[in-house]
């Protein structure tokens, strides 16, 4: 009997150890249900003076240097909330499937590729901002009706890995048209148009390049020339480019014309990669006042602070792109080795909006199958 | 409690208690008391308040979403428009991935359950140096966010990489390979939380009689696990059914499953109606799997002699060498990637150093982040003791529920009903969930705050994947306990709710370390269903790394790769620790 009792104390034991863990890790992270909801920039649905709350639908790429968006709040008594469900197609997804319950009061982050669909379907409303930079964003308007307001620019390109080049004694590709060379053969790596936003886009430049009727048989010929298609922009940049720092093996990669200075060795000098600007297709992302806003006017603000002098410099560093303004300096490393391209190939709109689904869905039965 | 430790004959492991024959449960034998008419109204009552939790639960997070948007694909115009079964059904693409998806759940299931019942055999039932950090080890893998096991893994098998000469990268061996790599730990962990703890004694009157260890384990132990076995299977096939970045990275869409094929006509064509006939078809093929998993459950069930783990002649203290040798071979394959992972997350501009480790105190590179790394751990954290806490009360009133067996058929087939329906949303598409949650959860009942933009959802949500491992843990346990136990407690005096808190809660304890511990790491490594609803200024850490490894930069790339090391460090302290919790040598009974 003393043995049972002994033996059954034992447990406890350990579970009071078990509990006194727990509880340690509780407070360690001030635990609880309420700990996830009290961040920074609450949602407290504010009743504060001014304009209250208004919530940005973006995607997860949009951040600013620290301090802009609180100056922000405190200049115009706007609390900020953001909600990043998606990227490129999926976020115009997501707001068109919320239309009747909007996701939010403004969206930045629509790109060109998606703009038609999202303005067809009615989750903007449109607003003519007055900020200095609108006129400049005027030049990328999507059409007359004002629903969505350009906010940035980049240029979708392939990038080749100059060391790689340099020691194979290989000339470096410039066009669409090379990457067929028997030369180039097993060297391109491009990523997936059904499902990373770059590949939408050089999937775009070919069509651009080629017409709508030949654009398929330039990919049965990079096909027939060793292409590689990764699943998205890390995978193929990491993973398969020799310049990325992942060391991979292929020296042409599928990036961005802002990437190249990202390679810079450390201790200065020329960066270790380069865009070729003839194969490039040029990305906008939008911004727009969402229909049934509950806060249009603090929308409206936001579309505003994002075409203000301040926010467009901050773009090229904080988010890569390149600012619609044309009264903002570019960061120095930018204009020296990150040029926009200065004949990127080019889709109307209309017809991107028409065909985008039909161009993907025959490019994965050829390219991917 | 008490009451249980006295009357049961088994479980000291001391010689000479009573060998009982081994069969189904015998029904109601014991004379228990006829109960009073109140303690059958309050029986009724509190089971019926134990289903109405969970229902609710699942019903609102789970099935009210799905429902809406798989009802917009189905309800276009408000009229029933079944017309894309015959669109989607006549596209031949369709038939191919239905078929790769068997093939890819399939495959994977049997490889993971012919690797994980050897290992469960060597790091369950062997007691040797450092077993404890091995078991720890092997669930690693299981919830490393994919973009980073695909970025590992390529960059091993790509062509110029270590095992390049193997030419795999891109093929449906990378892919069964990457599954296997995931699930192993749920095969080990499931059989051997049960192996541990298994009699050994009717083995040994086995190997006495003269039967080889081979031949005593078939026809002796194998049919004691098969409960367990089923159940990890049933788990893997599940994962890898529906498995989605690891084929997205490894396979690219020539290999797409159901799964991903949702996510691209959802998230890319937004054509909810091929979605919705998908849908349907991945619910068939899960339910399908899981039938036929209970069904052979079903076939197997019964009470098992459990005894406490490590208790005396619980096993051999060194492991048959054939077992040994297959476990230590997938140990170094398990270790490889992560190793290749190690080492990437040291490897700095001009040589080696922790420079990428200390830049996880920073933003990254040009302010990549909008928070530290350390900040969006601790927001993991927080956000995983949340869900952790609502899947456990979620998955043990489930497991409790489904382990009963009822005396009326219909209630029997009621439980059984219950037991698939949630396993479900391991068979459900974290797309549909997270396009319907933002379908249906903008105020649900009227609430006032949208839930959507509130980050409430993200532990509930990672709650919703958390149960049905919660509940495979903790339910083989249940499922073992002999009901001679509970009658035995009622016949001294027991009341329902003491033999419940007796025998159900002693017993399954032991089981609930390792759920917490489960829950927990899912909670931690959660990526799909969390990247619709977390908050951008409170990222998780599978957010933050998806994040820095969508940037250029050799800095934010090594970052991102000690932040993964980091989150694989700390699952595997997490599982250490539910070890422990789940108390050493010398447990009661």
């Amino acid at each position: 009997m003393a043995r049972t009792r002994a033996r059954r104390r034992a447990p406890r034991r350990t579970t009071t150890a078990g509990l006194v863990a727990v509880a340690g890790v509780l407070a360690l992270t001030a635990c609880s249900v309420t700990g996830s909801g009290s961040g920074s920039g609450s949602d407290d649905a504010s009743t504060g003076a001014g304009g209250g709350t208004v919530t940005l639908v973006t995607h997860d790429s949009f951040h600013l240097s620290d301090g802009l968006l609180e100056q922000f709040e405190a200049d115009t008594g706007l609390t900020v909330t953001q909600v990043a469900p998606g990227d490129g197609g999926a976020l115009v997804n997501q707001l068109i499937l919320t239309k009747d319950a909007p996701l939010g009061d403004v969206v930045y982050g629509i790109d060109n590729t998606f703009a038609s669909r999202a303005i067809d379907e009615g989750v903007l409303e449109p607003y003519e901002s007055q900020a200095p930079a609108a006129a400049d964003a005027a030049r990328y308007a999507p059409d007359a009706s004002h629903s969505l307001t350009a906010v940035d620019t980049g240029d979708v390109c392939l990038n080749v890995d100059h060391a790689w080049f340099a020691a194979q004694g290989v000339p470096e590709p410039t066009s669409l048209e090379d990457l067929t060379d028997p030369r180039y053969r097993d060297l391109t790596v491009v990523t997936n148009a059904a499902t990373s936003s770059p590949g939408l886009a050089f999937l775009l430049a070919t069509v651009g390049a080629f017409g709508e009727d030949g654009w398929q048989q330039y990919w049965t010929d990079l096909e027939a020339n060793g292409l590689k298609v990764a699943e998205g922009w890390s995978d193929a940049y990491y993973t398969d480019f020799s310049g990325g720092g992942g060391g991979g093996p292929r020296p042409i990669a599928l990036s961005y014309a802002s990437s190249p200075p990202e390679t810079v060795p450390e201790g200065g000098g020329e960066p270790t990669t380069g865009a070729l600007l003839d194969t490039c297709f040029r990305q906008v992302e939008y911004a727009g006042v969402l229909a049934g806003a509950q806060n249009p006017e603090g929308a409206q603000q936001l579309v505003d602070w994002l075409l203000s002098d301040e926010v467009q410099a901050d773009i090229p560093g904080s988010m890569y792109m390149y600012p619609v303004s044309s009264a903002v300096e570019l960061p120095e490393s930018w204009a020296e080795w990150a040029p926009l391209s200065e004949a990127p190939h080019e889709v109307p709109l209309d017809d991107i909006a028409e065909n985008r689904d039909a161009w993907v869905r025959e490019w994965t039965d050829l390219v991917v199958g | 409690m008490s009451t249980a430790t006295r009357t049961t004959p088994t479980g000291t492991g001391r010689p000479g208690s009573s060998a009982r024959p081994d069969g189904p449960a015998a029904p109601a034998r014991a004379a228990s008391r006829p109960p009073a008419r109140a303690w059958a109204v309050g029986r009724v009552a509190s089971w019926t308040l134990a289903a109405a939790v969970p229902l609710l639960f699942l019903g609102t997070f789970f099935a009210w979403p799905v429902l809406a948007l798989v009802g917009r694909g189905f309800l276009p115009d408000g009229a029933l428009d079944l017309s894309g079964f015959a669109d989607v059904f006549s596209r031949p693409r369709t038939w191919r991935i239905v078929g790769l998806t068997l093939a890819q759940g399939a495959i994977g299931t049997v490889m993971s359950v012919l690797l994980g019942v050897p290992g469960a055999y060597v790091l369950y039932r062997c007691r040797f140096p450092g077993v404890g950090v091995l078991r720890a080890f092997v669930t690693v893998p299981f919830v490393l966010p994919t973009v980073v096991v695909g970025v590992a893994f390529r960059a091993l098998l790509r062509e110029n990489g270590p095992l390049g000469f193997l030419h795999l990268d891109g093929t449906f061996a990378a892919i069964v390979a990457a599954l296997v790599f995931f699930n192993y730990a749920v095969v080990v962990r499931t059989v051997g939380g049960l192996w541990q703890r298994l009699d050994p004694r009717p083995e040994q009157a086995a190997r006495s009689l003269g039967a080889s260890p081979a031949r005593a384990f078939w026809t002796v132990t194998l049919p004691a696990l098969t409960p367990a076995i089923v159940s990890a299977a049933s788990l893997v096939f599940l994962f890898c059914a529906t498995a989605f970045g690891t084929v997205l990275v490894l396979g690219g869409m020539q290999y797409g499953t159901v799964e991903t094929e949702i996510w691209i006509q959802t998230t890319q064509f937004l054509d909810l109606r091929a979605a919705a006939v998908l849908s349907v078809v991945q619910v068939v093929v899960v339910v399908a799997a899981l039938a036929v998993a209970g069904r052979a459950r079903a076939r197997r069930e019964r009470a098992l002699q459990l005894v406490a783990p490590g208790s005396s002649g619980a096993g051999p203290a060194r492991p048959h060498w054939a077992p040994a040798v297959v476990t230590a071979g997938v140990l170094v394959l398990l270790a490889l990637p992560l190793g290749a992972l190690l080492l990437g997350s040291l490897r700095t501009g001009d040589g080696w150093g922790l420079d990428h480790y200390r830049a996880l105190g920073t933003t990254g590179g040009r302010n990549a982040l909008t928070v530290t790394v350390w900040e969006a751990l601790g927001n993991s954290l927080r956000i995983a003791v949340d869900a952790t806490l609502l899947a456990l009360l979620v998955g043990c009133l489930v497991a409790l529920l489904v382990s009963r067996r009822p005396r009326r058929r219909a209630a029997r087939r009621a439980v059984g009903v219950l037991d698939g329906v949630f396993m479900l949303p391991l068979g459900v598409s974290a797309v549909t969930v997270g396009f319907g949650a933002l379908l249906t959860l903008g105020h649900p009942f009227g609430i006032a705050t949208d839930l959507r933009s509130s980050g409430i959802l993200v532990p509930v949500v990672q709650a919703v994947v958390a149960v049905p491992l919660v509940v495979r843990t903790v339910l083989p346990v249940l499922r073992a306990i002999d009901p001679r136990l509970r009658e035995a407690a009622g016949t001294l005096g027991a009341g329902p709710g003491r033999v419940l808190l007796g025998v159900d809660g002693a017993l399954a304890a032991r089981s609930i370390g390792l759920a917490v511990g489960f829950a927990f790491a899912v909670s931690l490594g959660e990526f799909g269903a969390t990247s619709f609803l977390a908050r951008p200024d409170l990222p998780t850490l599978p957010v933050v790394i998806f994040r820095l490894i969508g940037q250029p930069g050799a800095d934010n790339y090594g970052m991102a790769l000690a932040a993964s090391v980091v989150l694989a460090a700390l699952t595997a302290g997490v599982m250490a620790l539910a070890e422990r919790f789940r108390g050493p040598a010398g447990g009661e009974l």
